[in-house]
């Protein structure tokens, strides 16, 4: 109700025109209703997800069991297993972070671990190595750190002896079979 | 302006598909476009896609081992990071470019890489990891801005950091009497193919010839050129 001046200030004006009464309805209720986190709302910290402030400076450990939305000074580390993370374009972060999803407008300097997916948006910073799912990085974004692109986890279901193993993760392939510096010595090529 | 031999694109897009063209612009429409006189689309980034054979050897010696250790030193992008970790491989990006402009950007660039503290300081930042860690380097231009000594001292620090028998990719200026030169993001398209963007234009520390290029190299077993039509040496190196 209070907050509903500003999303209508935001909301793009694509009709001038009073709309009608049923259709007006619809538009208000959905208004009421929390809107999803999306890439435009990621700027500002959505409505119903927990939020610490640009003025805020924890130093310790974070573990929460809800989306959270940091945008302060943190110094420690940040779990959130099931949830979102959000770190907001004026967050600071030295910090190891874990979490399902990670989305990094400010800087962090510090390991990522996100079981399904990171997204640097375009002024982010970080420094640190990433562990994930998957990875999303706009132009711009600074990076520096090593990736790891973990593939989800087989099922575990019994398959038969007749499919072979390569349904596995290539790491794991990695693994079982070190790599030889004398395989890639073999195509030397001539000056 | 074009003459329907390319198309400047508003945006890095290694799926543009239709809307990329092989055809590399020429050094003076390149020029036009950063003085802004390209005509009517003269400011908007340029990027272009072409075969390089650098790329190509550089993936012959690697697609086939999953689960290897890749440095990109041109800093983190989507294109590269999908195509490289869907190759089972783990990639360490730094954008030494940027590295370099944090470092000693501050006054002349070049005579300020010559002060031994913040050489020293730069090599421990951006190029301080351990001896034999990487199976693959992809330098792309970057060393091109780097001023002798510490063009020396970096490959010199690339060289430890790559295993025996590993490859790096780097690519030189062809063009001996260029004040500046235009410096691309490097987009890999697939195994053969990559997507330029340009970026900006720079002045280079010096001139880079064959015999120049070996002479740097000369700690490693092997170096290999690929001249493109858009006048970058390709060079593949054989730590």
């Amino acid at each position: 109700m209070w907050n509903k001046r500003k999303e209508e200030d935001s909301a793009p004006r694509v009709a001038a025109t009073p709309a009608p009464p049923a259709e007006a309805a619809r538009e208000a209720q959905a208004a009421a209703a929390p809107a999803p986190p999306s890439r435009l709302t990621a700027l500002e910290a959505p409505r119903g997800v927990a939020a610490i402030g640009k003025s805020v400076i924890i130093k310790g450990q974070i573990l929460s069991r809800e989306d959270l939305y940091l945008d302060g000074e943190m110094e420690g580390t940040v779990e959130v297993p099931e949830h979102r993370l959000t770190i907001g374009p004026h967050a600071k972060l030295a910090a190891s972070i874990r979490a399902r999803e990670v989305v990094v407008l400010g800087a962090v300097n510090g390991n990522v671990e996100a079981s399904e997916k990171i997204d640097l948006r375009k002024d982010a910073k970080l420094v640190g190595d990433i562990k994930t799912g998957g990875i999303i990085i706009e132009d711009g974004a600074y990076f520096k750190g090593s990736i790891d692109i973990v593939k989800g986890a087989p099922e575990p279901v019994v398959r038969p002896a007749t499919i072979p193993r390569v349904a596995q993760s290539p790491y794991a392939a990695a693994a079982a079979s070190p790599v030889s510096a004398t395989n890639l010595a073999a195509g030397e090529p001539r000056r | 302006m074009f003459n329907g031999r390319w198309k400047p694109l508003t945006r890095a897009d290694p799926g543009g598909g239709s809307r990329v063209t092989q055809v590399p612009p020429s050094r003076q429409a390149m020029q036009a476009i950063v003085r802004g006189s390209g005509g009517r689309r003269g400011r908007e980034p340029v990027a272009y896609t072409r075969h390089s054979n650098g790329i190509e050897q550089f993936f012959d010696q690697i697609r086939s081992e999953p689960g290897l250790r890749i440095l990109d030193l041109s800093g983190a992008s989507q294109a590269n990071i999908a195509f490289i970790t869907n190759l089972g491989h783990k990639l360490y990006s730094e954008d030494l470019l940027q590295s370099l402009d944090l470092a000693f950007g501050d006054g002349d660039f070049f005579a300020n890489q010559l002060e031994p503290a913040r050489a020293a300081a730069f090599l421990a930042q951006s190029l301080n990891f351990p001896d034999e860690e990487f199976d693959g380097v992809l330098a792309w231009d970057v060393l091109e801005y780097l001023a002798p000594p510490l063009l020396a001292a970096a490959v010199e620090r690339l060289n430890r950091a790559m295993k025996p028998g590993s490859a790096l990719l780097a690519m030189f200026h062809a063009e001996e009497r260029a004040e500046a030169i235009p410096v691309y993001y490097y987009r890999i398209c697939d195994a053969s193919t990559l997507l330029l963007t340009f970026r900006q234009e720079r002045r280079p520390a010096q001139y880079f010839n064959n015999r120049a290029v070996e002479r740097l190299f000369q700690s490693c077993a092997a170096v290999k050129f690929f001249l493109t039509r858009d006048a970058l040496r390709e060079v593949i190196v054989r730590r």
